[in-house]
């Protein structure tokens, strides 16, 4: 059931790639938000340089002036930033296309019409309409994990591609919660203010989570509950926890395949066992950002290691 | 001029579904039906690129809507003289990479083979499975009248363009099916079932146990990479890159998650130079260091042979004639298309007096590039090429212009007629298998007979009915 090493090595990064779009038009969603903000610096430019570097894409703006045009047009269609929306559907549908062979015609179809789509896509539209913009991009990627969660065999392609995804989805939560504790709260006295919940209930927006959030802990937002939904809790489809536990199964699912464990099993197992040692208020006296510099190590470190035992 | 549909007058019978057709639809709903084929065609990703032209990398081939047909009897006369070919040209490719018998007996001049650029001195005494070098046999053929069909030239390397022939049908099927409810248009999707079979009976002798065939593919920004990627696909095996491969010991492996895999069968869609970096071009990225020795040592078959080449070049074409007189001592089914060597100093002399009335060729040009046609070209143009000719005579041959027949395609003003092609794909294996059908190439603009899909030209479905 062994698979090529650069279809499986390309499935990975093609859900990387769709994952990261999708993080992004959230992104650029949550920015959008916080702009609409009363009272803030002019022309928001602290909030939009806090987006552009949870979208880990703040060297591309270093020595511009960050205002909102500059960003969105930055982050959603601009081909010279490699994690920009358009940058990312192109390798998506780039890797998809180098190998065909391991998608549904289905799951192809979709990927391969947004790509299309994307063509007519001009800054002045995307501007004019940039919430109908994001959505149509939250939609094609919503539609292809649909498709292809529809239509394609339980093998170990799925599986490279199902761990891709969840690994950029972690690593996307780690960042934004890294953004808003690090450049978005340098004083952690002031936690709190009208605007301070205001920032925070964004982070669930650019999550999707806000409604789930208000389900589970009722409208109480402090930084420490919302820290502890998007790490911790593993109903939240989006949280460290979640996606640590799916990326044990996965792998686990690879190894009785293959009948062989990795270091990648050892380190994914270790996480799980590591946060479901540990609370909230442990992570936060330790210091929130030094526990969230650690684990995007640590998800860097699996990447590293899967690539290295199926032969990437 | 000869239109496959209206003849001398009236409808022929095979095309009196279609006649019945075109008249019911009209040419405002074939328009629209134009527009959705193209949508399709886009969706699912069905491009070639054009090298060198800028634009948009991934075209479409033009797709037209209307079929052509052949006849049950038109199709046993054509796939008779098609396998003929494909056996003559595999017995000379196995007769000049050993003894050269048909050189010795002065049949075929020995220097316009063994000074061939692709004459690989490396395939000397390799023998192939089943004394196969060409297992996919293209044969490009012109139709000139009722019961004229001519053979315009072969490929035996790569021919490209089978995909095409199913996504042709799988869109008409899809957007037609009312014209297939009769059951008289025979199907040709068991090509795929079929090239998968004449993989694995060519798979070298030691391999026991089910053969792993692959394709071989330069990759997506190749021009015929949908074609590859479709193959992979509905023969349910690997699309490889040469870089996914390696030979240790004598056998060739791709690199899978698992580790090593062995291969067998290489069905490769690169070309020859680029197929082992150790034998052929030193800087070449796209090939595998050792295939070459792991191919003569038969530890590997590669589909088709390198070397193959040797026998579709254009100055080799005249002879298929006398390579199936020598060989299997029969008379050629389809003929050949009259031709003039400028290497010989007669030929030569005629086509330089005659350049406004022939067509002419490179010998190892292909594509539709490097060519003069003598009608429809200039003073200036014909110049050119007589100075080109007469500083390289041997590179160029000639042909009477042919007056190409005509089956009826959409344009602006409805249906109208237009120059076509064909070419079918013989498989040869064990047997020599055949799909019924093969890719009609039309030349879309008014009067143009270059109907290269780089210059204007498109595809259409090709019928063959049942008895």
């Amino acid at each position: 059931m062994a698979t090529l090493s650069r279809t499986a090595a390309d499935l990975f990064w093609m859900a990387r790639y769709l994952e990261r779009a999708e993080a992004m038009a959230r992104l650029v969603e949550m920015g959008r938000r916080m702009a609409m903000l009363p009272n803030s610096a002019e022309g928001h430019r602290e909030e939009w340089r806090s987006v552009a570097a949870a979208a880990g894409c703040a060297a591309h703006f270093e020595d511009r002036d960050v205002d909102q045009k500059t960003v969105i047009v930055g982050l959603v269609l601009d081909r010279a930033n490699p994690s920009s929306i358009v940058s990312c559907l192109d390798r998506a549908r780039h890797n998809a296309r180098s190998v065909r062979t391991a998608l549904t015609t289905q799951a192809w179809e979709t990927l391969n019409e947004a790509w299309l789509r994307l063509g007519d896509l001009t800054e002045s539209a995307a501007l004019r309409e940039l919430p109908q913009t994001l959505d149509w991009v939250k939609g094609r990627c919503a539609q292809f994990r649909g498709a292809s969660d529809a239509t394609m065999l339980r093998d170990d392609r799925y599986d490279f591609a199902r761990l891709g995804l969840l690994i950029e989805r972690a690593d996307m939560t780690l960042r934004l919660l890294d953004v808003k504790h690090y450049v978005l709260l340098p004083e952690t006295d002031v936690v709190g203010g009208g605007r301070d919940r205001h920032q925070w209930t964004s982070v669930l927006m650019a999550t999707s989570a806000l409604r789930a959030y208000h389900w589970v802990y009722r409208g109480d937002f402090s930084p420490w509950r919302i820290a502890d939904f998007l790490i911790l809790n593993g109903a939240c489809p989006r949280s460290l926890a979640h996606c640590s536990l799916e990326s044990v199964a996965v792998l686990d699912r690879l190894a009785r395949g293959y009948g062989e464990r990795h270091a990648c099993h050892h380190t994914a197992s270790e996480t799980v066992a590591l946060l479901s040692d540990l609370d909230i208020g442990a992570i936060f006296h330790d210091g929130l950002h030094e526990f969230l510099t650690r684990m995007i190590a640590r998800n860097n470190r699996l990447t590293a290691e899967i690539a290295d035992a199926y032969h990437f | 001029m000869f239109d496959e549909m209206t003849g001398d007058g009236g409808v022929r019978p095979p095309y009196h579904d279609i006649a019945a057709w075109l008249e019911a639809m009209g040419p405002e709903a074939m328009e629209l039906k134009r527009l959705e084929a193209e949508t399709l065609f886009r969706r699912i990703g069905i491009t070639f690129a054009v090298y060198g032209e800028g634009g948009d990398p991934e075209r479409l081939i033009p797709f037209d809507l209307i079929p052509r047909v052949f006849s049950a009897e038109e199709w046993r006369t054509l796939s008779r003289g098609i396998t003929q070919r494909a056996r003559a040209l595999n017995a000379f490719l196995w007769d000049v990479y050993h003894r050269g018998e048909i050189l010795k007996a002065g049949v075929i001049p020995a220097d316009l083979i063994y000074r061939n650029a692709a004459f690989l001195p490396e395939m000397m005494g390799v023998d192939p499975p089943g004394r196969i070098y060409s297992h996919i046999v293209g044969i490009d053929i012109v139709r000139t009248g009722p019961h004229e069909f001519l053979v315009l030239e072969d490929n035996c390397r790569t021919p490209s363009g089978v995909s095409y022939v199913l996504e042709n049908r799988e869109i008409m099927m899809r957007m037609f099916p009312d014209l297939f409810a009769g059951g008289r248009v025979l199907p040709v999707d068991g090509y795929p079932d079929m090239l998968r079979a004449t993989l694995e009976e060519v798979a070298p002798p030691a391999c026991k146990g089910d053969p792993t065939c692959v394709v071989l593919t330069p990759g997506p920004l190749n021009s015929a990479y949908y074609e590859h990627s479709f193959l992979a696909d509905q023969m349910g095996v690997e699309l490889v890159e040469a870089r996914d491969l390696f030979v240790d010991e004598g056998k060739v492996w791709m690199k899978t998650t698992q580790g090593p895999s062995r291969v067998d069968v290489i069905y490769r869609r690169i070309d020859d130079d680029f197929i082992d970096p150790l034998v052929f071009r030193p800087e070449s990225v796209l090939g595998v260091a050792g295939l070459m020795n792991a191919y003569r040592s038969g530890g590997v078959t590669i589909v088709s042979a390198p070397g193959a080449g040797v026998a579709d070049d254009k100055a080799v074409y005249c002879y298929v004639p006398d390579m199936i007189r020598f060989y299997l001592g029969e008379k050629a089914i389809l003929k050949n298309v009259p031709t003039w060597k400028c290497s010989e100093p007669e030929d030569c002399a005629y086509v330089l007096a005659h350049l406004d009335e022939v067509v002419v060729k490179e010998v190892h040009g292909s594509g539709g590039y490097g060519m003069l046609i003598g009608p429809k070209s200039t003073a200036a143009e014909r110049d050119v090429f007589a100075r080109k000719i007469r500083e390289a005579p041997g590179v160029f041959i000639a042909q009477p212009t042919l007056d190409l027949s005509t089956v009826p395609s959409l344009s602006p003003l409805g249906p109208s007629p237009r120059h076509v092609d064909f070419r079918p794909f013989a498989l040869v294996g064990k047997d020599i298998r055949l799909t019924p059908g093969g890719l009609t190439r039309v030349a879309l603009r008014e009067g143009s007979l270059v109907v290269n899909s780089s210059q204007g030209g498109g595809v259409k479905d090709t019928w063959v009915l049942t008895e």
